[in-house]
């Protein structure tokens, strides 16, 4: 098939950029759409023009490496991401916007990369446990129950790849550190840092320029691992507990 | 996942996270706002009820008035009741406006693109939070000009109350603001009780319907309560 494409264009992070036009032809429907800018950026290099540069690592959907919002939808129509989005979701002759994650917490590189090491900060602040070192230890030494241990695989399932803060009007975090501080808060091996993890989480995540929550909804929709929306409220709950329970 | 980083601004140094803090956390903001809305909407269930009694007719209802007044006696003295109730409203008002605010300023600030591709996001609710916050605002300062200090209403006479709503509703502006200030209440309450559940920690997967349901219900109940008054008048019901 035949696209028309509009992509977001843009030298450098201090660069001013555009949405820039390009045709691409003979598009299978079997293509996924990484491989068809793959395609589009070969024809720009025999072109001897600059390729368009844009984040990918695993393409199986689980690295959380590809990021574009494709016809203002973060990863595009389909609930999953871009590198599992195949051209079958779109028709001969279609014009697709592609323009990168918007939120000034995440500043464009160039084109359509953007820096989201402001998530690896809200890691480094309290997405961790303590463990002790050398063996691992007897499987069946902490118990946890089994309600308990599907909500911590459900909230582990997030790839950090940053949907929820583009599809989010105010470029909010919530959804993503809700779903690291859900995941570790559950489980016995996060009891240690209960507290402090939900409190430091929530402050980096502030500080480093994320807009605040008003329930829209739109994160837990763009989520390609579908991270429940109600996890926000499970975090508000655990920080609200954090507060009463840590003296400043 | 971050695969490119930013290398000139020491951002792989690992720096303590920043302070905690409960006010400056925009968790914290929402949680005031969450409580100060829950106060409000408190005082509305409670408002819109005394508001149905003039359905009873014009003593029952001015008797109702001349009750608030001397609420809490012989414990408190003439009309204290009601102040309290008013310093509480007002630190309620003031509280949600100046969360809201600051909220808002920051999430403009957090995306400060747009994205050129737009789309319709969130339902009407959602989106009208900030506008419909405002209306709501500017109403009341209306709402106690005309039925409070009687300083816009014509034909007000004080201390009857009956009369005075009749007045109000005579008059085609009295009923467009008001009606159109109900409407915007009820979708304020839609998002917002649903949200402050949320932000307060109540919300979860299973209680997210029956949540939903009272949102809605309170909004309807409300709003219908509230317009009830002015179609009362309007078809002659209320004179």
């Amino acid at each position: 098939m035949k696209l028309n494409l509009r992509v977001w264009r843009q030298r450098g992070a201090d660069a001013p950029g555009a949405m820039a036009t390009y045709e691409v032809d003979n598009i299978s429907a079997d293509m996924s759409f990484l491989e068809m800018l793959d395609t589009l950026n070969e024809e720009l290099i025999l072109r001897g023009e600059d390729p368009v540069a844009f984040d990918h690592d695993c393409r199986e959907g689980i690295c959380g490496a590809c990021s574009l919002v494709i016809n203002g939808d973060a990863h595009g129509p389909e609930r999953t991401t871009t590198c599992q989005l195949h051209m079958r979701s779109f028709a001969d002759g279609d014009t697709i916007d592609i323009e990168p994650w918007r939120a000034s917490a995440f500043p464009v590189i160039k084109d359509l990369v953007v820096d989201r090491s402001a998530f690896d900060r809200i890691i480094q602040a309290g997405g961790y446990i303590s463990a002790p070192t050398g063996a691992a230890p007897e499987a069946h030494a902490a118990p946890v129950p089994k309600p308990d241990a599907d909500f911590a695989f459900e909230h582990a399932e997030c790839i950090g790849c940053g949907a929820c803060v583009a599809a989010c009007p105010n470029g909010s975090a919530m959804l993503f550190t809700s779903a690291k501080v859900n995941h570790l808060n559950v489980l016995p091996q996060g009891a240690p840092e209960r507290e402090t993890r939900v409190l430091d989480m929530v402050a980096t995540m502030d500080a480093e320029g994320f807009g605040g929550c008003t329930l829209t909804g739109e994160c837990a929709t763009a989520c390609p691992k579908g991270i429940p929306l109600p996890s926000i409220a499970a975090m508000n709950r655990q920080w609200l507990r954090a507060n009463r329970k840590v003296r400043r | 996942m971050a695969l490119a980083t930013r290398t000139d601004n020491g951002s792989a140094v690992r720096k303590p996270p920043p302070k905690r803090s409960f006010w400056g956390s925009t968790v914290g903001k929402k949680v005031v706002m969450a409580v100060s809305g829950l106060l409000m909407l408190g005082y509305l269930v409670a408002h819109v009820m005394g508001n149905l009694k003039v359905f009873f007719g014009p003593a029952e209802f001015n008797e109702y008035g001349h009750w608030l007044r001397t609420m809490g006696a012989p414990v408190l003295h003439q009309e204290w009741a009601l102040w309290i109730v008013r310093v509480v409203l007002l630190a309620a008002v003031v509280a949600h406006a100046v969360s809201a605010y600051q909220l808002s300023k920051r999430d403009i600030k957090a995306r400060p693109k747009k994205y050129v591709h737009q789309r319709k996001r969130a339902s009407y609710a959602t989106r009208t939070m900030r506008w419909g916050g405002i209306i709501v605002a500017l109403f009341i300062v209306w709402h106690i000009l005309d039925l409070t200090t009687l300083t816009v209403n014509e034909n007000a006479q004080p201390g009857r109350p009956y009369e005075n709503v009749v007045a109000t509703f005579s008059t085609w502006y009295g009923n467009v603001i008001y009606i159109t200030a109900m409407l915007a209440i009820g979708l304020h309450i839609r998002h917002g009780f649903w949200s402050a559940a949320q932000t307060l920690g109540v919300g979860s997967a299973s209680r997210d319907r029956a949540l939903k349901a009272i949102a809605n219900g309170l909004a309807l109940v409300l709003t219908a309560g509230f317009i009830a008054v002015p179609v009362a008048v309007m078809t002659g019901v209320v004179s």
